[in-house]
């Protein structure tokens, strides 16, 4: 009988749960996606932690380091069960990762009530930026509105007047929508938020902004839509006669399959980003010929946050000797952000958030011929998201 | 707002709804005629937009891509009739959801060990793959003209089949009377593989035309799914009438919704309002769509003569 | 009831539960497993009504989730924790939105009927997905459970665990009450031959309506629980994926049974916990496996406690 082996099955594990935890190792927990499409994120993020752990030679402070995946399904409550696994069975001493701010939400609880430290490698939500900061988490990335804020500011710099907006109905296409509206000067002629994750036909979307005559389209659609919305645009006939500007669409997850169906109105488009493959800091130079060795392939940024992550939670347990009782000395050490970054030198603010600069990308190729993008410039430097103020911290 | 974006937008939901009515002939006919609920259709869309991919893939044109494709995905359609769906026609509905629920997870996941998790793109010849001035200052996307002429043709070839051969004659009749048409001695078991495998290459048919649009990738059939279960029920089960005109209203609702309702509401409230408000009222417009017609007609709008 | 084998195995899983908390000396994480179980067992129960006594297809129960759920946020959005407030405002908005989707839905019949309740749950997801106010899909963090006075002390997981024990215990002995109750018996019988009852009289919309809204009310019931425990809700509770699976829930344990949802809501989260655990590529195990327990397990594992007494359920 099948609930039979499923009761024995469960003995078992409770009986390997019982034991006591071990602390001749460093655990870290890793939520992220790896199944559905958007898995194609989870697994750069994975390859890019475990070129970390290759890098650091496993250890830190003198310990082992064991790293556990989960994989959230692309869905809140699957992640905040595997989060509440992780805490309460695994007993990890850090969890990172969390591509989607909903994930990341659901299951911050979890890890924070616990004691545990939370390190965000990709979702940077504002509530956690503001008035629901906390001190025990880290966000190795940026906080939403930041980078579309830049993108605001690289259209005023470019004489833009008049912007038609599109991104989806979700919370960070919102947060996207306000970061660049906070900064643009200009009048936004339209905007327009679609169904998400099911809308991948943009038809209605791009007609309006076509009629609309604006001087620029800003756009942010992160994984499969990013493609899907590419071609339309090229399809349509928009190509050279409005400017596209994206934030978190272009990346090197997606540019080979744009390569690939010949998407070469992507050509010359401009985004801003915090990191860029091409950027010129030691840390940056080594994970990024690291990884196309041992993968062949561009790193995205997902991978960059991700590999920073590891570095990050080595400095905390370096500092403390490996005695991973010691929060407050793990604590201290992380806020000083004194380990090699891929972005360079750069501090956390009082959020937990960096405080970094923005730079200009576009999109070229490469000398083999492989679609990049290369950096064209700083847009913002040393800066701080707008939500820190609210961070009683 | 202009005539000419009326009209782009009135195209635009033209062509969702040709796409939305190759999903849902097959389906209402599996439907009517077999009373079998098939949750699975969408996971055909899926395989022949992969299909198609790796085709045009292979032999660098997206049209034989298309050629080739078909029949493999009418093969697949069978192959899933005989093995899986064929013990599922006498159970009732509840088991049928169930077990094509089931099948929709392992064609998912069949799917993403075969092609990986990101999917494919779909490169269109260069002549399908701009824009034509269709009116003067009105540029239209070639591809997107070519599924409206594409589905419109399938429409009409459905209507010869249905209304004008025996075998159309033959499902009509299943339509109405499944057990007569048993009765009178037809070979059920191979009218049913028939119509499912004929669905079945409709609904990769649907995937092949909306692959350059929205690329091939995993888990794409449950987005459309659900609107073509509304196209169908709208028109009345069985009817492939009722899904052709249920089809093009809800594409025409979708489309006409997210385009214009945000102007329409910021009429009435404030301009903020209307711009949260109307996303989420164009993406429940299709439910309340439903919601209305069966309150109203509890059997849709086309029902079958002679149905139950 | 003769001392059968179905009872002795209702006993032992019943005293499991209530014993487990002890057994596993505080493991935290299995205990949340299987209050989570216990929770989805309920709403699987209340679907079980519906759709196993009742005949009614409902594609849509999750909603009910879902409004539980956000009722324990929205208040708690609002400082408003007393769970004396919380918990009647759930089940009233569950038992009120019950009430006007059964009007609606009763008015067709077979798939029509499934289509349309999936489609008034579809309509309740975007509606979710819509509230900016309350967090859109990313939901609400619900950072204070129900507090009831200093009575019970939800933060508590032990006691989490048994209030939800509790509650389960109370709605299988109500639910085996009500199917055997006059109005149980018409619900039964109408799935049977509908025509009949109406011929003999019986207001038969009027007690399907009734049935759909106690179903929906109990699932409210759950949802209330699942905030507490999860401590969040978002839209994706309402999704029709999650319809679906509880009508899994119901059809794994034994459908018109009392005590079978308990069984498939368990086995359910365990064979998900143990293959997802095994494989990343697990739903082309779990997928076929759907398929044959439909195919031929019919009475679910309810049926394979042997055949039941008719007096019994």
């Amino acid at each position: 009988m099948t609930f039979g082996k499923l009761a024995t099955g469960l003995a078992a594990a409770l009986a390997l749960a019982a034991l006591p935890a071990q602390a001749a190792s460093v655990k870290i927990g890793f939520v992220t996606t790896l199944t559905t499409p958007a898995g194609v994120i989870g697994k750069d993020m994975q390859d890019a932690f475990n070129l970390a752990l290759e890098d650091i030679g496993g250890r830190m402070g003198g310990l082992d380091v064991e790293v556990i995946y989960e994989d959230d399904g692309f869905k809140p409550e699957i992640g905040k069960q595997k989060t509440d696994k992780l805490v309460q069975k695994d007993n990890v001493d850090f969890v990172a990762g969390y591509i989607w701010s909903n994930v990341l939400l659901a299951s911050q609880k979890s890890v924070l009530d616990a004691g545990k430290f939370l390190i965000s490698a990709n979702a940077g939500p504002s509530q956690l930026a503001g008035k629901q900061c906390h001190e025990n988490f880290f966000a190795t990335s940026w906080q939403n509105d930041q980078t579309p804020m830049a993108m605001g500011e690289v259209l005023n710099q470019r004489g833009v007047k008049s912007l038609y907006v599109i991104a989806p109905n979700y919370a960070a296409g919102k947060n996207m929508v306000a970061g660049v509206e906070r900064s643009f000067r200009g009048e936004i002629v339209g905007k327009d938020l679609t169904k998400w994750p099911g809308q991948l036909d943009f038809s209605a979307e791009l007609a309006k902004a076509r009629a609309s005559k604006a001087d620029g389209v800003f756009i942010f659609y992160p994984g499969k839509a990013g493609g899907a919305f590419m071609k339309q645009y090229q399809q349509a006939g928009l190509n050279g006669q409005i400017p596209l500007y994206s934030v978190f669409t272009v990346d090197s997850l997606s540019l080979p399959l744009f390569q690939e169906g010949k998407l070469e109105g992507v050509m010359g488009s401009f985004m801003t980003q915090f990191w860029a493959p091409d950027l010129d800091v030691p840390q940056n130079r080594k994970f990024v010929e690291g990884f196309r060795k041992k993968y062949g392939r561009y790193p995205s940024f997902y991978a960059a946050q991700s590999y920073d992550a590891m570095f990050l939670i080595k400095s905390a347990v370096d500092a403390v000797n490996g005695d991973l009782t010691d929060a407050d000395g793990m604590r201290a050490a992380m806020e000083k952000a004194d380990f090699p970054s891929v972005r360079g030198p750069f501090k956390f603010g009082n959020n937990h958030f960096p405080i970094q600069n923005f730079y200009l990308r576009e999109v070229v190729a490469d000398a083999d011929g492989n679609w990049t993008t290369a950096t064209r410039g700083v847009v913002y430097r040393d800066h701080q998201d707008p939500y820190a103020k609210d961070c009683k911290m | 707002m202009t005539w000419t974006l009326l009209l782009e937008q009135f195209l635009n939901g033209f062509q969702l709804g040709v796409v939305l009515f190759l999903m849902a002939a097959g389906l209402t006919l599996v439907f009517g005629i077999m009373d079998m609920v098939n949750l699975a259709h969408g996971s055909l869309y899926m395989i022949g937009a992969l299909l198609c991919a790796t085709f045009t893939d292979w032999t660098g044109s997206f049209i034989l891509g298309v050629l080739l494709a078909l029949p493999a995905v009418l093969a697949v359609g069978i192959a899933v009739e005989v093995v899986a769906l064929r013990t599922l026609y006498r159970r009732d509905h509840l088991d049928q959801v169930l077990a094509t629920f089931g099948l929709i997870l392992f064609f998912n996941e069949l799917c993403r060990i075969i092609w990986g998790p990101e999917g494919m793109a779909i490169p269109l010849p260069g002549w399908l793959d701009g824009s034509i001035e269709i009116l003067p200052g009105m540029p239209y996307p070639t591809y997107r003209l070519l599924v409206i002429a594409v589905g419109l043709a399938v429409a009409a070839a459905l209507y010869w089949l249905v209304v004008r051969t025996r075998t159309g004659m033959l499902i009509r009749a299943g339509a109405s009377n499944r057990t007569m048409v048993g009765a009178l001695g037809v070979n059920i078991g191979l009218l049913f593989t028939l119509i499912f495998g004929l669905g079945a290459a409709l609904a990769g048919l649907a995937g092949m035309m909306a692959a350059p649009i929205v690329q091939a990738n995993i888990g794409m059939g449950e987005s459309i799914l659900i609107p073509a279960f509304v196209v169908i029920v709208v028109g009345g089960i069985g009817s492939i009438r009722g899904a052709f005109i249920a089809a093009l209203l809800v594409g025409l609702i979708d489309t006409m919704g997210r385009s214009f309702l945000d102007l329409l509401l910021g009429t009435v409230m404030s301009v903020t309002a209307a711009e949260t408000a109307a996303p989420a009222l164009s993406a429940m417009a299709i439910y309340i769509l439903m919601a209305v017609v069966l309150f109203f007609r509890p059997q849709g709008l086309f029902p079958p003569q002679g149905r139950r | 009831m003769g001392l059968n084998r179905r009872t002795i195995v209702t006993v032992l899983v019943l005293l499991g539960l209530a014993l487990l908390p002890l057994l596993l000396g505080g493991a935290p994480f299995y205990i949340g497993v299987v209050a989570r179980a216990m929770i989805l067992a309920i709403a699987a129960i209340s679907l079980n009504l519906i759709l196993g006594y009742g005949n009614m297809f409902s594609f849509g129960h999750a909603v009910y989730i879902g409004i539980g759920a956000y009722a324990v946020g929205i208040c708690a959005y609002y400082d408003i924790f007393d769970g004396f407030i919380q918990w009647p405002i759930g089940l009233a908005v569950s038992a009120a939105v019950a009430l006007v989707f059964g009007a609606i839905a009763l008015r067709t019949k077979g798939v029509y009927f499934i289509m349309i309740t999936m489609a008034l749950a579809q309509m309740m997801y975007f509606l979710g997905l819509s509230l900016d106010e309350y967090g859109a899909d990313d939901g609400l963090v619900i950072y204070t459970r129900s507090e009831f006075a200093g009575l019970i002390d939800l933060e508590d997981h032990i006691t989490l665990y048994y209030v939800c024990f509790g509650f389960l215990l109370l709605i299988v002995l109500g639910m085996a009450r009500l199917v055997n109750s006059r109005f149980g018996l018409v619900i039964r019988a109408t799935r049977f031959n509908e025509a009949r009852m109406r011929a003999l009289g019986f207001p038969v919309d009027r007690y399907k309506l009734t049935a759909f809204v106690i179903a929906g009310t109990v699932c409210g019931l759950a949802g209330l629980l699942l905030g507490n425990f999860t401590n969040f809700v978002n839209p994706d509770m309402m999704h029709w994926t999650r319809s679906g699976e509880l009508i899994f829930m119901v059809v794994l344990g034994g459908m018109g049974s009392v005590f079978g949802p308990v069984f498939g809501a368990i086995a359910f989260l365990l064979l998900e916990e143990f293959l997802s655990d095994w494989t990343e590529h697990w739903q082309i195990v779990f997928g076929p496996f759907l398929i044959l327990v439909v195919l031929f397990a019919r009475g679910g594992i309810d049926g394979l406690l042997g055949r039941r007494n008719p007096s019994d359920d």
